[in-house]
């Protein structure tokens, strides 16, 4: 069957969609479809993408308006009898047709304190862990980094906050950090003020695009709100802080 | 943080390509909301029929002044106001409702169906500017916590009211134990209430989320994986939960108009 898609074509920010008719047939993907017209009538197609098997997280774009991975989008799970749209991703600069800059995130991961884990358990310099204290961090280690989350949170993706806020990817890096069970840095003051956490308003469309279906807003940005708020305002906590000489933590 | 190069361009209000009915969701909490706090509203200012029996409407438990033979202190206080309207469930419904309010859950829910902030995923926003939860007013969402503490003591007294509701006055005059309809809806609703509240995120912090190392502490571990099990279905707990506890007062409300009649089973 024949269908139509309609993928932004330009550099830098303008341009224009043009539609391309294409033969599809069973089992293809989004990401297919555009390779063929790549090959077939437009070879000057920008289109990223790596491994085709939604591990490398370099085909996201906005397949009908939401954000996807390329090539795990099932032809069949569209409606084809009108024109499937491919953009670009809107969080971030563009480059070229398809193909946006996403470097702000390189950026953004290095402002944030590496792990930083406790002296080493053994004498030969290795540590021990409990599987029951890694199995939550183990869920963010998920991440493919398609930054389709920061795609479309409205913080970055409507109100541009790009300066204040790291965006929900960053947070689930941060949270893994925070609770990983060797790791000794203080991450609370830089998510309440660098990091801008409470610009998030736990609308949840970050965890409604994750590819590899981490619950972003309830495993890791509510529970980092908790911790700030443990940190920053809670008046009781730093009492029973006071009092027994010990600060909440591990 | 560092700059990005290319100036990003803003959507409209309402601008997607997104094919769906996007609006249906936001639009169906906005329905399902509001129309709880017109009900709850109403019932709270009408300080009638809400005991039926051995049956007291939660949206009035704990009573604490109040003309029904629930009320810990009596009937309405010499001194309240002459100007002030008087309610049992005015005193106590805003601790409820603030947890309710300051719900992560409901949060996420309200700015999408109330604010369109942002009216759904990849959804164009009407408003430029944006504070979220990190200044004045919204940062005070923080408190959550200190609702949910309030809120697990009401639960006792909720959890009091099903027992009591065991316990029916006979022709005779005396207590016989017995269990109506409205006994059992009294105990779904705290069973209702007690999923949605021990699945609260705040919970699973109190209850152990706040640690790095429950290898340390094992007493956290059974206590966090459960509260972790409820908050999985929050967003369930918390609609079933509404709908019930609103029902519940209607069922004793009905009741005590006389329009229901309330089934004994034993
Ligand atoms: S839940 Fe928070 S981080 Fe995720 S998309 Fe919404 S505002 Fe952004
Ligand atoms: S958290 Fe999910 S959506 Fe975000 S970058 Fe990682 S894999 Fe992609
Ligand atoms: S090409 Fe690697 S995730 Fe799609
Ligand atoms: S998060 Fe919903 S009740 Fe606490």
């Amino acid at each position: 069957m024949e269908a139509t898609f309609r993928i932004w074509r330009g550099a830098l920010g303008s341009g224009t969609f043009a539609d391309y008719r294409t033969e599809t047939s069973d089992g293809m993907v989004v990401l297919d479809a555009v390779h063929d017209i790549q090959a077939t009538q437009a070879p000057d197609l920008a289109v990223r993408w790596n491994c085709k098997a939604g591990k490398c997280g370099s085909c996201s774009a906005e397949v009908n308006g939401r954000p996807r991975l390329m090539c795990m989008t099932r032809l069949s799970d569209l409606d084809l009898s009108k024109p499937v749209t491919i953009e670009p991703m809107q969080a971030f600069p563009h480059s070229r047709d398809l193909v946006t800059d996403v470097s702000w995130n390189f950026r953004v991961k290095h402002q944030i304190k590496p792990f930083t884990p406790r002296t080493p358990d053994a004498a030969d310099g290795t540590w021990r862990m409990q599987q029951e204290d890694v199995d939550r961090v183990q869920e963010f280690r998920k991440c493919i980094e398609c930054f389709l989350c920061q795609d479309v949170c409205h913080v970055l993706r409507d109100h541009h906050l790009h300066e204040e806020f790291v965006g929900p990817r960053y947070l689930v890096y941060t949270s893994a950090l925070e609770m990983h069970p060797l790791d000794t840095q203080e991450r609370r003051d830089e998510l309440r003020k660098a990091h801008g956490i409470g610009y998030c308003n736990i609308t949840k469309c970050c965890t409604t695009v994750c590819p590899e279906g981490i619950q972003i807003t309830d495993n890791a940005i509510i529970p980092m709100k908790e911790r700030v708020m443990d940190h920053a305002f809670d008046p009781i906590v730093k009492l029973v802080g006071l009092m027994t000489g010990k600060v909440a933590g591990p | 943080m560092t700059h990005t190069t290319v100036p990003l361009t803003r959507r409209r209000a309402g601008e997607t390509l997104r094919r769906d009915a996007w609006w249906i969701q936001p639009a169906v909490v906005f329905l399902v909301l509001s129309s709880f706090v017109v009900y709850a509203t109403w019932a709270a200012f009408q300080n009638a029929h809400y005991t039926a029996g051995p049956y007291l409407s939660p949206f009035y438990s704990p009573e604490i002044f109040g003309d029904s033979p629930h009320a810990w202190f009596g009937p309405k206080p010499g001194w309240w106001p002459g100007w002030l309207p008087f309610s049992p469930a005015l005193l106590i419904l805003p601790i409820p409702g603030l947890f309710r309010f300051t719900c992560y859950y409901y949060r996420g829910a309200y700015y999408k169906a109330f604010w369109a902030d942002p009216p759904s995923c990849a959804v164009g926003e009407p408003r430029k500017r944006y504070l979220g939860e990190r200044y004045f007013p919204l940062v005070f969402q923080n408190i959550h916590r200190y609702f949910l503490m309030i809120s697990v003591v009401f639960l006792g007294f909720l959890t009091h009211d099903v027992w009591k509701a065991f316990w029916f006055t006979n022709p005779a005059g005396g207590v016989e134990f017995g269990v109506g309809v409205g006994t059992l809806v009294l105990a779904l609703n705290v069973v209702m209430l007690t999923g949605y509240t021990l699945g609260c995120h705040s919970m699973r912090h109190i209850l152990g989320g706040f640690r790095d190392q429950f290898s340390l502490k094992p007493l956290f571990r059974v206590p966090y994986r459960c509260s972790t099990c409820l908050n999985a279905a929050h967003n369930r707990w918390a609609w079933t939960s509404l709908l019930m506890v609103a029902f519940t007062d209607l069922y004793v409300r009905l009741c005590s108009m006389g329009i229901w009649v309330d089934v004994r089973i034993l």
